[in-house]
């Protein structure tokens, strides 16, 4: 499945900006970071539960806002991107 | 948020999903390591964060001078994710493998269904077919081109035509490799015409080697060694033996999988660089040498020019039919041995070749 992550952790204080820190080591191994605090994850069922377990153990409740997006299959191919912004090769090999 | 968690929509299509997990490194002196699950990868003179998630990677292959953390390698060991070292040029140097990985399972698939004197007849006419029809292609569009000789070039396209239409009726592997043979030498007949009349590297008497004897021979021969060289590594890296081939005999020491593999790739890979690199007189008399028994070789400059062109075939994106796309050229042998595996898993009822 395909899915855009976005994260609001508050950072005014140091254990708020630990979290951001642990929050996005976190996506980075599920996903490709588009954005600063915006994600394009493709992952399995399976993946997905154990994120969505990772980050609850992770963010305040009260303070911080995960919000993840299912979008249909293939939108992350066919995205429109304007400026510095350039599609990630999420399906194809990738070669550096 | 389980709302997200159903079954998937779409039914899940039993794609090539392996290449598409494949982490490519041919950036010269790059070095990957292990960051929580993810995979950063440093390339000097380029700044900036370069993070790829371990998950979507099924198995790394670096090209020449990239250093793999050992972090990272034991990660990978420990998932199961092969980790492959090519040499620059694409010679399989070696490969790290994970404890779990099913090779020993497909390896002797592959050996059974060599075993099989009807599977691999079946094989091996794929890999004629491919072979004819790619070198039945190029004839007909070097013919647009050439100079002189338009009616025989396509004369000799329309016996290649005749042979592939005879591949199903042969009965045996010999009378496939008769003929495969036959169409060889029609379309090495051929191929003399689609070299400029005027060049200083001497005629195109017919395909000789081992040695080669002439200029254009040597410059076939030795893109013929690469095209192998990227072939026996994508057998490697998949994890197919490279000696267990179909329409190649056994025999020690030869790797007949990687020739059966590169066979379809000959005629638009390796031949066509060479007739474009003749005829733009970027490799000419000068660039060859005789030894003394009467082989001839690239001399090092000439060498340094036929290497340069074919790095800059391979980055060439090429289409593939059975995946819908375009792919490097570079991966296309890697991306026929993975087809070939699944064939010989049975997944696919016959083997595909690659056609231009």
């Amino acid at each position: 499945m395909e899915l855009l992550l976005t994260y609001d952790v508050s950072t005014i204080d140091p254990p708020g900006r630990n979290r951001l820190r642990r929050v996005a080591k976190l996506c980075e191994g599920y996903g490709m970071r588009v954005q600063k605090s915006v994600f394009e994850i493709v992952c399995s069922d399976a993946d997905l539960l154990v994120l969505l377990d990772k980050v609850q153990r992770i963010i305040d409740h009260d303070q911080d806002s995960i919000r993840i997006y299912r979008v249909p299959k293939g939108s992350l191919r066919d995205v429109k991107t304007l400026g510095t912004a350039a599609p990630l090769p999420h399906d194809d090999a990738l070669i550096l | 948020m389980n709302s997200l968690v159903d079954s998937d929509p779409q039914p899940k299509v039993p794609g090539m999903t392996e290449l598409l997990n494949t982490l490519y490194v041919q950036t010269q002196g790059a070095s990957l390591f292990l960051e929580g699950d993810s995979i950063r990868i440093v390339i000097p003179e380029h700044t900036g964060r370069n993070i790829v998630p371990l998950r979507r990677i099924q198995e790394i292959v670096a090209f020449g001078n990239v250093n793999v953390s050992n972090p990272l390698l034991t990660r990978c060991a420990a998932d199961a994710r092969s980790v492959t070292w090519m040499s620059a040029g694409g010679r399989f140097l070696n490969r790290l493998d994970g404890p779990t990985r099913g090779n020993v399972l497909l390896r002797h698939a592959q050996h059974l269904h060599h075993a099989n004197a009807r599977a691999t007849l079946e094989t091996a006419r794929g890999f004629v077919a491919g072979k004819l029809q790619n070198s039945r292609q190029i004839l007909l569009k070097g013919a647009r081109d050439a100079q002189r000789g338009q009616d025989e070039i396509r004369a000799k396209a329309e016996n290649i035509a005749e042979a592939i239409i005879a591949i199903p009726e042969a009965g045996d592997l010999d009378v496939l490799r008769g003929i495969e043979g036959e169409a060889s030498r029609r379309y090495f007949e051929g191929f003399r015409f689609l070299l400029r009349r005027d060049l200083d590297v001497g005629a195109f008497p017919s395909r000789i080697r081992r040695p080669p004897t002439d200029p254009i021979n040597a410059l076939l021969s030795f893109f013929y060694g690469l095209t192998r060289s990227i072939a026996q590594g994508a057998a490697e890296q998949v994890g197919l033996d490279p000696y267990i081939g179909f329409l190649h005999g056994l025999r020690p020491a030869k790797p007949a999988l990687a020739l059966d593999l590169m066979e379809e790739l000959r005629a638009p890979i390796a031949d066509r660089l060479a007739l474009t690199l003749l005829n733009r007189r970027q490799l000419t008399a000068e660039h060859f040498e005789t030894l003394p028994g009467g082989a001839v070789q690239l001399t090092e400059p000439g060498r340094t020019i036929a290497l340069t062109a074919w790095r800059e075939a391979m980055t060439k994106e090429r289409p593939h039919r059975l995946h819908g796309r375009r792919i490097p050229t570079a991966l296309l042998p890697a991306v026929q041995a993975r087809i070939l595996a699944r064939h010989i898993r049975g997944e696919l009822p016959d083997y595909m070749p690659w056609m231009i």
